[in-house]
């Protein structure tokens, strides 16, 4: 046999399973992602938010975070992945929902593969998502909503409204968003538009806390804060990197604009504090970076080093004016401002990667920028999918609420349970015993 | 038999502890308190929200010393707390009626 024949005949199979052989090194990066995405959650972002809480209420505020991890997740498990990932049979449906093929995960096996990895770590890696998006939202009614009424919210908004959201967005050929070609890389609409809109709503609709905005309500520690910032960045190496969906070079390109975006935010946060407010907090370099990680999440594989400074910046001033002007001047209650950070960097984020992110068709996902260059309509998909998004979570949020709280007979704590502190009149546990 | 109360700024605790075991007096009681007075409060800031704190963490110095010490007592304090700045603290001295050391039962001036 001729040696460029049996070359070929060697190749063939890379050529013929391409999509269907697992790759060691894509299915390692994706459980690390996984991991570190779920770390993001009980561990990043309970101790950010629990810090900032006053000292009678940081058990609670962690368990309302810990507990939002675990219910939405066996949700994503129970029917969550199907509406998201699956595919609808009529394509009316598949639009928004991608129906119940997949409830349970019935239909998949253990051998099935996502690409180069197998599918139960991409039902794993997606759950964690699902999870953080909901948990996001507790920052903004934290220390008065009842346990109760947040857990059955958790379970059915991970069905009514992530999971459609998701599927809308990432769901495939048929759906909403995806075909229209708006550019999330790991969920700047998805996960942070939609996590801080539901908190905004959530926070709005149950009220504000007693007392608020009169008396001073400090953080328990700082510290803790930090410490939960820098557990959320380190995550999301994951969550951003680990959207590539492979040990790839995309994946190189989103964890490096992360790291830019977050730090050059940080400074931005800090310089801005700095100047107005004459003092530099290490609560303002925490939120700084937070804002930043958000802002380049739906841009992180699609822009250049120059585009992960704009956005990191840029995205970070938008919420810091959300955090300093506009909740003051609105009045609403969105405690640890799950609103002013996660939703104003997303929606920053998710509109700027129309404007910045590089025309290179190895990046891009299909749109009207890699179709075409059409940079003014690429944009308008992404307005279009904020929009889509903002209104789809506005309402299904509201409507959520009311269940919930018809479930639970009542959304709020007693008087006297809200001015003891939720830590021992709902769990009755202590923060710290001396 | 005079009470001899002194609140003074956090730091300077140990200062007064030793200029007073100098003169001699080997006993009193302290507690961290808080309190403003001239002073007025700090302000903090979290995410651009300002909370004025009034309170300001001081110690409380207690001593009960027999009548003919109390002036190097008080003057001891004076000068080992001073710091010129404002916040410096205060000393009060009042009547005490009566002592009793709870081991043997001795009374007044013996019980010191």
């Amino acid at each position: 046999m001729k040696k460029w024949l049996i070359a070929l005949l060697l190749a063939l199979p890379t050529f013929v399973f391409a999509e269907d052989t697992l790759d060691t090194g894509d299915t390692a990066w994706m459980m690390m992602s996984t991991a570190l995405v779920l770390l993001m959650t009980p561990a990043g972002l309970a101790l950010f938010y629990a810090g900032m809480t006053r000292s009678k209420n940081v058990l609670n505020t962690y368990a309302m975070v810990f507990g939002a991890f675990v219910v939405a997740f066996v949700v994503w498990i129970i029917a969550g992945y199907s509406i998201a990932f699956g595919t609808a049979e009529s394509a009316a449906v598949q639009k928004v929902m991608g129906g119940f093929s997949n409830v349970f995960l019935n239909g998949i096996k253990w051998t099935d593969l996502s690409g180069t990895y197998p599918t139960y770590v991409f039902v794993a890696f997606q759950g964690t998502f699902a999870a953080i998006t909901v948990a996001i939202a507790a920052g903004s009614v934290i220390e008065r909503i009842k346990f109760s009424t947040w857990l059955v919210f958790v379970a059915i908004w991970g069905l009514v409204v992530y999971a459609p959201v998701a599927h809308m967005v990432w769901g495939g050929d048929g759906a909403l968003l995806f075909d229209a070609g708006a550019l999330d890389f790991a969920g700047g609409t998805v996960v942070h538009m939609n996590g801080g809109l539901a908190g905004l709503v959530l926070a709005i609709l149950v009220g504000k806390r007693a007392g608020y905005p009169k008396s001073a309500m400090k953080p328990a520690t700082v510290l803790l804060t930090a410490l939960g910032a820098a557990l959320l960045w380190f995550g999301w190496y994951g969550f951003n990197a680990g959207s590539a969906f492979g040990a790839n070079a995309i994946a190189g390109v989103a964890l490096l604009t992360t790291t830019i975006a977050t730090a050059a935010a940080a400074i931005t946060w800090m310089l801005a504090e700095w100047l107005v407010y004459k003092k530099p907090t290490l609560l303002g370099i925490a939120t700084g970076a937070v804002a930043g990680l958000v802002a380049i999440t739906p841009a992180a594989g699609f822009v250049s080093v120059g585009g992960a400074f704009i956005v990191g910046i840029v995205g970070t001033l938008f919420a810091f004016w959300g955090v300093t002007v506009l909740k003051k001047k609105l009045g609403y209650d969105d405690s640890l401002d799950a609103f002013g950070v996660h939703f104003l960097a997303g929606l920053f984020g998710a509109l700027a990667t129309g404007l910045l992110a590089l025309k290179d068709n190895d990046l891009l996902w299909d749109g009207p920028l890699k179709e075409s260059g059409d940079r003014m309509g690429q944009f308008m998909v992404q307005v279009e999918s904020v929009v889509v998004v903002g209104l789809f979570t506005l309402i299904g949020t509201v409507v959520v609420y009311y269940i919930a709280t018809a479930l639970t007979g009542g959304s709020r704590v007693d008087e006297e349970s809200e001015s003891m502190g939720l830590d021992e009149s709902v769990h009755g546990e202590k923060y710290i015993n001396n | 038999m005079k009470k001899v109360e002194a609140v003074i700024k956090p730091f300077k605790l140990e200062d007064v502890k030793d200029a007073l075991a100098e003169i001699g007096i080997d006993g009193m009681t302290v507690s961290e308190v808080k309190g403003y007075g001239r002073q007025k409060g700090h302000s903090e800031l979290y995410r651009g929200a300002e909370y004025v704190v009034d309170f300001l963490p001081k110690i409380k110095m207690e001593m009960v010393v027999a009548e003919d010490m109390v002036e190097q007592v008080t003057s001891t304090i004076v000068e080992a707390a001073r710091t010129g700045k404002i916040g410096d603290g205060k000393i009060f001295v009042s009547d005490i009626e009566k002592i009793i050391r709870i081991r043997t039962g001795e009374t007044d001036e013996e019980a010191i």
